[in-house]
């Protein structure tokens, strides 16, 4: 993996650690608007009648705080490590990291402004205004840049695995936020799609299921591929399946945005091609869990004691599951139902809760231990982290899963006299247990993210205490 | 790497690992099929309500039950072969046009407030949705929906076909106090939109961009000089509740769907 040199190489860890800290307080933020949302729509009264945080609203804030402040910013602490390590070689420009924190954190602290501000361009997962996404153009090329040209002046022979997921992230969400964000400006606060209807759909959701695909998944299979081996002392199980991994995963999940258009008003060819390559991506899929989980052969019995590795090993789980969930749903039978319920939303919570989140969480406690050169503040309170947040994906997950195909069948149930057995109204009050359900699991979700806020907090600080302490020791 | 495992599994698979912009170059072009695939087509195919700009299509292959094709201006209002000429004369049944300029502002106001994340515009071709909301969308129906709003998720029923269902005066209660009208109803109040006048400048500005679309732009034809002139007048005094009514009033009434016509051909 890391090649064994005879002088250590200085690192640029100082940038590593103030993106790791920020992924850690972005965990909490992302998950607690979350959470509140999901109660609004449990308890309509939660919306308070203010119109800054009423649902519409909120909810776009909750996905830009979960994907980009939380998952950017683990992407970039964890990109920014492993690009170095693998390659024993410094950034190939610190100056520009630094750019890329500060330039992060502004969009996000913008989207805090205007979403609630209700400054929304109308796409899912890209409502922020069109001067933030110009921004996000520039920061996410400085990062990519500054990125390759760091595997480009590596010290090792062989490109590291971890980097080819990366790397195909850059290239991928370059290509998707340029074209889908092209929209033409009325006033700052507005702007709309240069497409319409059929093509701006179509382009929305080859947006929409890459972002998931190349950032959400992608991005931590690179985590996954340095850090379940680092922390479990194991080699990657197999270098072939993780070639078959890398290219057939890059060349084929381009091709599945069109699986959530089925049965709209586009040529039925697009969405059954999506859902036949979506089908076909359960191969590569799965390859790669496998590759993830059978590094572990030789070392399971480290999850007895491993609690760090029990996130990482978790997260394989739900990637192999939520690999599985969405190509059945990409089945057109299955989306005739599937489409427009909460099964979506269990379904894509089943990946960022049980598979983004639990391999984040991973990572982000393995680098806290190697940055501040510690142990954790209380390996106890990891593991409550642990079950806590697998409780709490769990519930949500389950709650979602039934009340989707629950509202499915209601929508589509036709009584004796062949007439619509529901209204629609009644299948939105056979929803709000669920939504309660739902709402709580986020909840206790929620919670263990403040225990690893405060488990980080406490590692930080008494790293620094004991750093000060060799120091007086070392003047003396 | 284990040692099992030491046998590269290419020797180009081993090249391109030494290589760093022979990884990047062939990474941007693996990514870059699919998408290319799926979205190109969708520009110049028949039935994909892809308009010229001058008025002329991609094409329909919509037939009648004798097998004709049906014309575009059929489907599309175009003021130039239809008995009504202006915004002001067009009737439900004309054919798909662009937006009034009230109906603008509130597709504005529908946007900013997310309501696309909890209503879907998109009718599938089942049964239970053409009984529940109607016939199902086609393509032309969106045309001028720049910066689609067919939606993902119906925590709320879908609106595709809403235009008419209810009087203003419903939707007036229903957008202020959903659950006085809809007790179930997880809606939150809009009851602030009634407070609100209309944004003048930028529902113009609008309607002078939406001519300019590189992509389905709305014929100037339609938004005339004299049209966008007098959009002021028609704006004066509304208020952002009465610009989505008219909005969601606006919706779904477009086409006369002949009967037994497969209009998904």
């Amino acid at each position: 993996m890391e090649a064994t040199q005879a002088t250590p190489v200085k690192y640029d860890m100082d940038i590593v650690r103030w993106f790791t800290i920020a992924a850690v307080i972005y965990g909490v933020v992302g998950t607690l608007i979350g959470v509140y949302v999901a109660f609004e729509l449990a308890f309509p009264f939660l919306n308070f009648d203010i119109p800054q945080i009423t649902f519409g609203r909120l909810r776009p804030l909750h996905t830009n705080a979960v994907i980009f402040a939380f998952g950017g910013c683990v992407l970039m602490a964890t990109g920014f490590y492993i690009v170095q390590r693998t390659g024993a070689t410094k950034l190939w420009s610190n100056t520009m990291a630094w750019f890329t924190f500060w330039g992060w954190n502004l969009i996000i602290v913008l989207a805090v402004i205007t979403l609630p501000l209700g400054l929304s361009e109308g796409k899912e997962y890209a409502e922020l205004p069109w001067w933030v996404d110009i921004m996000i153009a520039v920061v996410w090329l400085s990062y990519g840049l500054n990125y390759i040209m760091t595997i480009g002046i590596r010290k090792t022979s062989h490109i590291y695995v971890s980097n080819w997921f990366t790397m195909g992230m850059i290239v991928m969400i370059t290509y998707l936020h340029v074209v889908n964000s092209l929209a033409i400006p009325v006033d700052w606060a507005t702007s709309y799609s240069i497409y319409s209807g059929v093509q701006d759909a179509m382009i929305q959701w080859w947006w929409g299921h890459n972002a998931v695909g190349f950032y959400l998944t992608g991005g931590f299979l690179g985590i996954m591929y340095y850090f379940i081996p680092k922390q479990s002392g194991r080699p990657v199980f197999s270098y072939r399946l993780s070639v078959l991994h890398f290219w057939t995963l890059t060349f084929g999940y381009v091709w599945l945005g069109a699986h959530h258009l089925q049965y709209t008003a586009l040529p039925d060819w697009t969405g059954s091609l999506g859902a036949a390559v979506s089908l076909a991506m359960i191969i590569p899929s799965w390859g790669g869990a496998m590759n993830g989980m059978m590094t572990l052969s030789g070392a399971w019995d480290k999850l007895r004691t491993d609690y760090i590795l029990r996130f990482l090993v978790t997260a394989m789980a739900f990637y192999a599951m939520s690999t599985f969930d969405g190509p059945v749903m990409a089945i057109k039978s299955v989306n005739a139902l599937s489409h427009y319920t909460d099964w979506t939303v269990g379904h894509v919570h089943a990946g960022a809760l049980g598979w983004m989140s639990m391999i984040s969480f991973g990572a982000l406690y393995h680098m806290v231990k190697k940055l501040w050169n510690t142990e954790m503040y209380s390996d106890r309170l990891v593991n409550i982290h642990f079950w806590v947040a697998l409780i709490g994906a769990v519930t949500y997950v389950v709650a979602m899963w039934v009340s989707g195909i629950m509202q499915g069948l209601m929508w589509r149930d036709y009584d004796e006299f062949g007439t619509l057995t529901y209204t629609f109204v009644e299948s939105v009050s056979a929803m709000h247990p669920y939504y309660v359900m739902r709402a709580v699991g986020g909840a206790i979700f929620n919670l263990g993210a403040w225990i690893m806020l405060f488990n980080v907090v406490m590692t930080i600080r008494q790293a620094s205490a004991v750093r000060g302490v060799n120091a007086v020791a070392a003047k003396a | 790497m284990s040692d099992h495992d030491k046998i590269y599994s290419t020797k180009f698979q081993d090249k391109i690992e030494r290589n760093t912009l022979l990884m990047f170059v062939l990474t941007a072009i693996a990514v870059a099929v699919g998408g290319i695939v799926e979205i190109v087509p969708l520009f110049y195919l028949p039935n994909t309500g892809m308009n010229g700009g001058d008025g002329t299509f991609n094409g329909t292959s919509h037939k009648d039950l004798q097998g004709n094709a049906i014309p575009m201006d059929k489907i599309v209002w175009n003021p130039t072969t239809s008995a009504h000429k202006t915004l002001a004369d067009w009737q439900p049944g004309d054919g798909v046009r662009p937006y009034t300029a009230l109906e603008t502002a509130g597709r504005h106001v529908y946007i900013r407030e997310g309501c696309f994340l909890c209503h879907s515009q998109m009718i599938r071709p089942f049964r239970d949705e053409k009984d529940r909301y109607g016939h199902y969308s086609i393509a032309e129906e969106s045309m001028y929906d720049h910066t689609y709003q067919w939606g993902s998720k119906r925590t709320g029923p879908d609106i595709a076909r809403l235009g008419g269902k209810y009087s203003d005066e419903w939707h007036r209660k229903h957008l202020k106090y959903p659950r006085d009208v809809v007790p179930e109803s997880v809606m939150p109040n809009f009851f602030f939109l009634d407070k609100a006048m209309v944004d003048k400048t930028k529902t113009i500005k609008t309607l002078e961009v939406m001519t300019k679309m590189p992509f389905n732009p709305v014929p100037k034809t339609i938004y005339t000089d004299a049209y966008i002139a007098g959009a002021a007048a028609e704006l004066e005094g509304k208020t952002e509740m009465d610009a989505v009514i008219a909005y969601l009033q606006s919706l779904g009434n477009h086409v006369k769907f002949e009967e037994g016509v497969n209009y998904r051909d």
